[in-house]
């Protein structure tokens, strides 16, 4: 549905861009959007004037079908006009979905950074492709792989089962045996739910755990930077009960110590988080 | 005839898929046996070098397995 709905707006931007900038404008009323469309109106009209229409970019995007399995990987370029494209990587990959190759296969969902869906390596980089923008400067090509060191199941789909068997692995919930005081909720107080912040943000979209050589090398036992930080998460609440059991199930020496603060994660994290010092918490708390 | 050690998981594979097949009912067991057989026969083609398919074949392979080998599947086409 989404696909269809997104490919006739597609169109329809093509033959008709005011037509559809009223539209946005009237069901959308937030400042942002009409900032946005402002800009890219006033770019649009700045670009008729002087002539110059097609601001083309390539981007070449790693294919792979899994019904051909004899057939090997290969880049596939695809040419798109940027004064007609949305403004994210996202864009970019829908339309050419819609426009030029129906074949492309990628996750995507929320187009906002909140489900971690569209993780993939974009330019070398580990990142969500709907909070990357393509840089409108740099003409270079722009080249598109599936998370590295993942089992590919199509295109720029990573196999993510190990992934979250960890995350299972790890029981991510509360666990209590007394029940609350007051018998309703389990309160907090809010320097305990400040201990928080930083780590309940994470959507799991595997781009730092697919980031960390140490990971790629020990994806089995090693459970990588986005387990560890909602294990750490799980470890920190004050409401969970089950602190020793999970302490003593990171106690040996692959879980939690493969982490050799290559801070890798970190640095690609796409929302801003810090896995590695995460990670590092974790460890003091074992030392002490 | 020496067989390499991806050649021996395939085999291996192969071996597992039958042994499930005698853990379904009777009367059906003739039909997973022989979509196990043509699962493998489809891609018997291919080149005993071109290891990455080979390996993506035996790890879709086990996938299957591991889907059909659950009790609650009686039958197949």
């Amino acid at each position: 549905m989404a696909t269809l709905r997104s490919s006739a707006s597609a169109l329809v931007g093509a033959v008709s861009r005011p037509a559809l900038r009223a539209t946005t404008a009237k069901t959308l009323p937030s400042l942002a959007v009409r900032g946005m469309a402002q800009v890219t109106d006033a770019q649009q009209t700045n670009q008729t004037a002087s002539g110059d229409k097609a601001n083309l970019k390539t981007f070449q995007i790693y294919r792979w079908n899994p019904d051909t399995p004899t057939e090997k990987p290969k880049m596939q370029s695809y040419t798109l006009d940027l004064n007609k494209t949305g403004p994210m990587v996202l864009d970019a990959l829908i339309r050419i979905k819609n426009e030029l190759d129906p074949t492309l296969t990628f996750r995507r969902s929320c187009r906002e950074g909140i489900c971690g869906s569209c993780a993939m390596n974009i330019n070398g980089t580990n990142t969500l492709a709907c909070l990357c923008r393509i840089p409108p400067e740099n003409s270079a090509d722009m080249k598109i792989y599936p998370l590295p060191h993942t089992y590919v199941v199509k295109d720029l789909v990573p196999d993510l089962t190990q992934f979250y068997k960890q995350y299972k692995s790890i029981k991510p919930y509360l666990q209590r045996d007394t029940p609350a005081e007051d018998g309703k909720e389990y309160r907090q107080s809010k320097a305990d739910r400040k201990k928080l912040d930083g780590l309940y943000e994470c959507i799991l979209c595997a781009c730092c755990s697919t980031s960390c050589p140490s990971y790629w090398w020990n994806s089995e036992e090693y459970l990588g930077p986005a387990i560890l930080l909602q294990s750490y998460r799980w470890l920190v609440d004050s409401r969970d009960e089950k602190t020793a059991q999970r302490k003593d199930a990171l106690n040996n020496s692959m879980s939690l110590y493969r982490c050799h603060t290559i801070l890798n994660c970190t640095r690609t994290c796409p929302k801003g988080l810090n896995p590695g010092l995460a990670i590092a918490e974790i460890k003091k708390s074992m030392a002490f | 005839m020496r067989l390499s050690g991806l050649q021996k998981e395939v085999l291996s594979l192969y071996r597992q898929c039958l042994r499930e097949c005698r853990k379904k009912p009777s009367t059906r067991r003739d039909h997973f046996q022989v979509f196990a057989r043509q699962e493998f026969e489809k891609n018997v083609k291919i080149d005993k070098r071109d290891f990455s398919a080979i390996e993506f074949l035996l790890r879709k392979g086990r996938r299957q397995l591991e889907i059909y080998s659950s009790p609650g599947v009686k039958d197949i086409k």
